[in-house]
């Protein structure tokens, strides 16, 4: 905005220029106030989201260990019989000892120092070692350069997530040895398959979110199957059917109080009903899904009977008018015209469901569950409650674990709200 | 598996069903006189129904009453081998047993009677699942061919399919009623259940809150450990704290963009600041305690202050960002609302824009700002995962923002979660306090839909 000549506007009295410049500042400084407000909550969503992206990136890729592994025959299959119980239970960090005995042969006589710089490898190493053994038996007896997984302090290193000295975790011996290993490129950085395709784990290196996202997507599903019809139905009864009664009143008060009621309390009726009363079984994406459902019903019915309330009445009048019963009116008419907003309404409840993770508290989806759900009836833990629980975890390794796994739900958020924007622009009519 | 399979073979009849009830009709208007009172597919529907209703009686029945009489029987012959057990040793029994028969591993039965009745068990329930498929088709197929037999050219198809599908949609609104009975009745009987142990007046007014030692009864003392002054103080001083961040941004973000922002502006930004609103609050816990809680730590530690990891301020300021979306979109409202011919008066009158709005507008939307930061209060009250995991365990009774306080959210999660036990008061507080929450919370709401709906009137 210019500013007007003020001297002319104030008749040349100087007091009252004075006055007008400043109310002019104090328009300017009220302006600014309101950009400060919207620049800082923004700063503070800009801060949040590359915070979480910084932390987990790295997450998404796993240090992995050229070792030179010679499958030994001795040590795997000492009576050469190929029996899958006996090569399963052979001891294969044996393996991995000699391939790092072999890259540094000081370490044979050295047992200490062995077993140090043999913590290094992780786990996983083993199991990764048992499956190639038992998928081709012809292994035995060769000797192969396998890339295995490395624990988790000395990924964490690898990665300059922590100090490069004995705070990460580590000795200094096998720190001298792993930069060693470095240097010679038999450390890199591989796409992080654990991440998506295993469950749960103590070992932060191991643990993966293939178990949450299972779990997550049972619940979901269940709430959807569930919600969906069921909060269509109520709304077309309110919206279209419902005579203005006490009756209908009170539902209308009580889903507008529901839809503010805090999702906590939601778990406390289901621990008590679906738990307690009807005896299902703790943990289980079923109950998930049935308290999510609860949570999520007001919120559907609401924008569902916002849906319906957007369409015309000439199209009910036309529907009627050429002989149509009311039922016909608005399951043959009002209810396709309305499906557009009612699935973006629904597709929004949804992303809101699936970051709900107070009510799965309530019901015990906060368990350690190392299996992938086979079934809604198994016990699982959910996307959001799997951060929360490796949020608690002490392991400095499981912070990046957690960012990523905030990426994936955040990821996952957006798929959701950019199809219901999508619907929303595409289906959306002007009458 | 074999419920999926009745399931599938349920829909394969009634599919079937349909399609002769319509053709049934469809043959019957061929001949002399066919004129039928409703469209075809009417009678389809209307024989599923006579099909369906009773299929879906029959498992629904089965499946609640199945447990029951299962547990009966297996009960009887676990007795056999105890004279007389208690009911939790019973109920230990009963949940090996039901674990043993699911896996269909017996190895590890704790002894040869149990393993009996294990096997008993599974035994009964394979039966019990074949007489139930068999039960349900049966009366689908008998209800299907008495829906046929009742076809004809007279039969009001649509009125019935009609009845019966308003029926459906006067039961799925219902459902509201009902959850709300249920939160009541649960939390109400619950905690009554508590305050049988602990006296009402020690519970709202008590000023020591620690659960964990009530666990011994015989502790002298124990049961003064359930005053929850420490808890509403906790819960009152983070939201304040909320407030104080979220109702200032919020509302003068709102402003600008109803008053000042430029179209365009508008459009960017505020789908930007209702992200903040949708992402979800486990992501603002994390946020808290990994990167607000060790700045505002380390930042204060350079004037000399101390702040607890867990501070109330850190927090307040996380949950109050999360709120502000909120507050500034339900102020959008309000201040749109405002006619323009108040604006437009005051502007004749030579105020400036910011002038307007303190003096005219905002006066005007009052009421509807005060809605709004009502239902805002009630959300921070009830928001859980930010304070489960940014806050206290421990209740201090403190109005010290840079300590550490806990909050009833809190307090429920940390009560219930791996707690099996329901006798105790410590679980039984849970529900009291849950019960203090939605009261709470309630009470807000109406208050706030109250007000803001005075307002809409009084401008519509």
């Amino acid at each position: 905005m210019t500013e007007p000549n003020l001297s002319r506007s104030a008749g040349g009295n100087a007091a009252a220029v004075r006055r007008l410049q400043r109310r002019y500042r104090a328009e300017r400084r009220f302006r600014l106030y309101g950009i400060a407000a919207i620049a800082s909550a923004l700063l503070f969503l800009a801060v949040l989201l590359v915070t979480i992206v910084v932390h987990g990136a790295s997450a998404f890729v796993e240090t992995r260990l050229l070792l030179p592994i010679s499958f030994d025959a001795a040590t795997l299959d000492p009576d050469r019989a190929h029996d899958k119980a006996t090569l399963s239970g052979a001891d294969y960090r044996a393996l991995v000892n000699q391939g790092l005995v072999t890259l540094f042969p000081e370490l044979a006589d050295d047992r200490a120092l062995r077993r140090d710089l043999s913590r290094a490898v992780s786990q996983g190493a083993d199991s990764e070692l048992r499956r190639m053994v038992l998928d081709q038996p012809a292994l035995i007896g060769t000797t192969r350069e396998i890339w295995l997984p490395v624990s988790a302090p000395a990924d964490q290193l690898f990665k300059g997530k922590v100090p490069h000295n004995s705070d990460s975790g580590l000795s200094d011996a096998t720190i001298a040895r792993l930069d060693a290993l470095q240097s010679v490129g038999k450390l890199r950085l591989s796409f992080n398959r654990y991440l998506f395709t295993a469950g749960d784990s103590r070992q932060p290196e191991l643990a993966g979110l293939l178990g949450a996202i299972v779990g997550s997507f049972y619940a979901l599903i269940i709430t959807i199957g569930l919600s969906f019809p069921l909060g269509v139905a109520a709304a077309v009864y309110l919206e279209e059917f419902a005579d203005k009664n006490r009756f209908t009143d009170l539902i209308e008060v009580n889903i507008n109080n529901l839809a503010a009621v805090p999702s906590i309390v939601f778990g406390l009726l289901a621990l008590e009903i679906f738990l307690n009363v009807l005896g299902l079984p703790r943990s289980a994406p079923l109950v998930g899904g049935l308290a999510l459902t609860l949570v999520s019903l007001p919120t559907i019915i609401i924008s569902a009977r916002v849906a319906l309330k957007a369409v015309p009445p000439w199209i009910r009048e036309a529907a009627q008018g050429l002989g149509a019963s009311r039922q016909q009116m608005v399951l043959h008419h009002v209810l396709p015209l309305a499906m557009p907003g009612i699935l973006t309404g629904t597709i929004i409840a949804m992303a809101r469901a699936i970051g709900e993770s107070a009510p799965l508290l309530m019901i015990g989806m906060v368990a350690f569950v190392v299996d992938i759900p086979a079934t809604p009836l198994d016990p699982a833990t959910a996307l959001p409650v799997q951060i929360y629980l490796w949020a608690a975890s002490p392991e400095r390794a499981f912070v990046e674990r957690t960012s990523a796994a905030i990426i994936v739900l955040l990821a996952c958020l957006v798929v959701m709200n950019a199809t219901a924007i999508y619907l929303r622009k595409k289906f959306e009519r002007r009458w | 598996m074999q419920f999926l399979t009745l399931l599938c073979a349920l829909l394969l009849l009634s599919s079937l069903v349909y399609r002769l009830g319509r053709g049934r009709a469809l043959h019957l208007s061929v001949g002399p006189g066919g004129v039928l009172h409703s469209l075809p597919s009417y009678y389809g529907y209307y024989v599923l129904l006579w099909c369906g209703v009773p299929a879906l009686i029959v498992v629904a029945g089965w499946l609640i009453g199945e447990p029951m009489i299962l547990k009966a029987l297996v009960v009887s012959s676990l007795q056999q081998g105890d004279g007389d057990m208690s009911a939790a040793r019973l109920s230990l029994l009963m949940n090996e047993v039901r674990q043993m028969s699911a896996n269909g591993d017996y190895r590890f039965a704790s002894d040869a009677v149990t393993r009996a009745a294990a096997e008993r068990y599974h035994s009964l329930h394979a039966l019990s699942s074949v007489a139930m498929a068999t039960v349900a088709l049966t009366s689908a197929s008998a209800g299907a061919w008495l829906g046929l037999r009742r076809v004809s050219l007279q039969l009001r198809a649509r009125n019935v399919v009609e009845k019966a599908v308003s029926l459906l949609l006067v039961a799925s609104s219902t459902i509201a009623i009902f959850t709300t009975i249920g939160i009541v009745l649960t939390l109400l009987f619950e905690s009554l259940r508590f305050f049988h142990r602990i006296p009402l007046g020690d519970f709202l007014f008590g000023l020591k809150w620690s659960p964990q030692t009530a666990i011994r009864s015989d502790q002298v003392g124990s049961s003064g450990a359930f005053g929850a002054v420490p808890l509403f103080t906790g819960t009152l001083l983070i939201s304040v704290i909320a407030m104080v961040v979220a109702v200032p941004i919020g509302l003068l973000s709102a402003i600008y963009m109803a008053e000042y922002a430029h179209p365009r502006f508008r459009s960017v930004a505020k789908p930007l600041l209702e992200i903040l609103a949708g992402i979800p609050t486990v992501v603002y816990g994390f946020f808290a305690v990994m990167t607000v809680a060790p700045f505002l730590r380390d930042s204060a530690a350079a004037f000399g202050v101390t702040i607890s990891v867990e501070s109330a301020l850190s927090t307040g300021i996380v949950m109050g960002v999360m709120i502000i979306p909120f507050v500034s979109s339900l102020s959008d409202d309000v201040i749109t609302a405002v006619p323009g011919n108040l604006r437009h008066g005051s502007y004749a009158l030579g105020a400036t824009r910011s002038e307007t709005i303190r003096e005219v507008v905002l006066p005007a939307a009052l009421p509807g700002i005060v809605g709004g930061v009502l239902l805002a209060v009630s959300r921070a009250i009830g928001e859980t995962m930010i304070v489960v995991m940014a806050a206290g365990l421990s209740a201090h009774l403190t109005a010290n923002p840079l300590e550490s306080v806990t909050t009833v959210t809190v307090q429920i999660v940390t009560l219930l979660v791996g707690d099996q036990e329901f006798d105790s008061p410590k679980t039984l507080s849970a529900f009291a306090l849950g019960l203090v929450l939605f009261c709470v919370t309630l009470a807000l709401n109406i208050v706030a839909l109250n007000i803001v709906r005075k307002y809409r009137e009084k401008y519509d």
